[in-house]
């Protein structure tokens, strides 16, 4: 069954909005679709509320006034310290598991 | 063991990238959320946004003739023209669908795809199984999608990679002679511009 966008998501507020062009979403690399998912995906789980999501990514994008990161490098900040806060991973395990990929210790890559 | 990235398939690995599918990998293997279950929220959230862009440059040149000549002449130029890029530093090749020939795009190593214009790649177009049979048989493959070309038409499968993105052109439908370019904009679907169906002509109106 596929999920139907939610009015919520598609429709953040001003401060943490979602980057469009032309009203479509922007993704500026596959991973950031990724992540997208991921959030999407976890808070349809159960994993948190919508707003616990969106008042993480808020506080990464205050965080970062001169808007030097990118959009979605904000949102997986956010989204990797609310998993770490609600207990799902921790810190260390996805250092760990970032640098498998990084070395190629650990390699599923299919993009 | 990452030695495929070495041939030409090179992928920027940014420490976001890495750390996205390092997150995902955990919470998948802890079993809180499933690849299925990512790919049909992207795939919700995307299916009318990311092809939309690939809708317009195809629209454009079925309204437009000189815009198509340049289209297939230069396609990175073409795509810019409306404003959109190539993948970092990617070229995109533009490939016309007629009724003898029948292009078709895979990426046989991984899944280089031209996602500026295309949105995210589907799931079945980084499958194992797309990608090996794409280019043994091109046929079959079509004909699982619904599509049954003729004999006498001749297929084409184009390997995409990190320098080169394909995006096909696909043919104009019958009954589309009295549609603007943006309502023909709404017939093109994403399957058509990687080629693996064709666009059928509209239902006609009442």
């Amino acid at each position: 069954m596929a999920p139907t966008p939610d009015r919520q998501i598609s429709n953040m507020p001003e401060e943490v909005e979602l980057p469009r062009s032309n009203g479509e979403l922007v993704f500026e690399a596959p991973w950031e679709g990724r992540a997208f998912g991921l959030a999407v995906a976890l808070n349809e789980g159960g994993a948190y509320e919508w707003s616990e999501f969106v008042s993480q990514l808020s506080r990464e994008i205050k965080a970062d006034p001169s808007e030097e990161k990118a959009y979605y490098e904000k949102w997986l900040s956010g989204l990797a310290g609310l998993a770490v806060k609600k207990g799902l991973i921790s810190e260390e395990e996805l250092s760990r598991r970032t640098h498998e990929y990084e070395t190629g210790e650990r390699n599923d890559d299919d993009h | 063991m990452s030695g495929h990235h070495d041939d030409g398939h090179t992928h920027e690995q940014n420490e976001a990238e890495l750390r996205t599918k390092a997150l995902e990998s955990l919470l998948v293997e802890k079993g809180i959320v499933s690849t299925d279950v990512i790919d049909d929220v992207v795939r919700a959230y995307e299916q009318d946004i990311g092809p939309m862009n690939g809708a317009k440059v195809v629209a454009r040149a079925w309204t437009d003739p000189d815009y198509r000549e340049r289209l297939l002449k230069d396609g990175t130029m073409a795509i810019a023209e409306l404003g959109f890029q190539g993948a970092q530093g990617s070229e995109i090749v533009v490939l016309e669908n007629t009724p003898e020939t029948h292009n078709m795009v895979v990426c046989t190593l991984c899944s280089c795809y031209p996602w500026p214009i295309l949105g995210l790649p589907p799931t079945w177009y980084k499958s194992e199984a797309y990608r090996s049979r794409a280019v043994i048989q091109p046929r079959a493959v079509l004909s699982e999608f619904g599509l049954e070309l003729d004999e006498s038409v001749e297929v084409r499968v184009w390997d995409s990679n990190s320098d080169v993105r394909y995006m096909v052109l696909p043919e104009r439908p019958e009954g589309t002679e009295a549609m603007s370019e943006e309502e023909l904009v709404g017939l093109v679907k994403r399957d058509s511009m990687i080629g693996v169906a064709k666009i059928p002509s509209p239902a006609p109106a009442v």
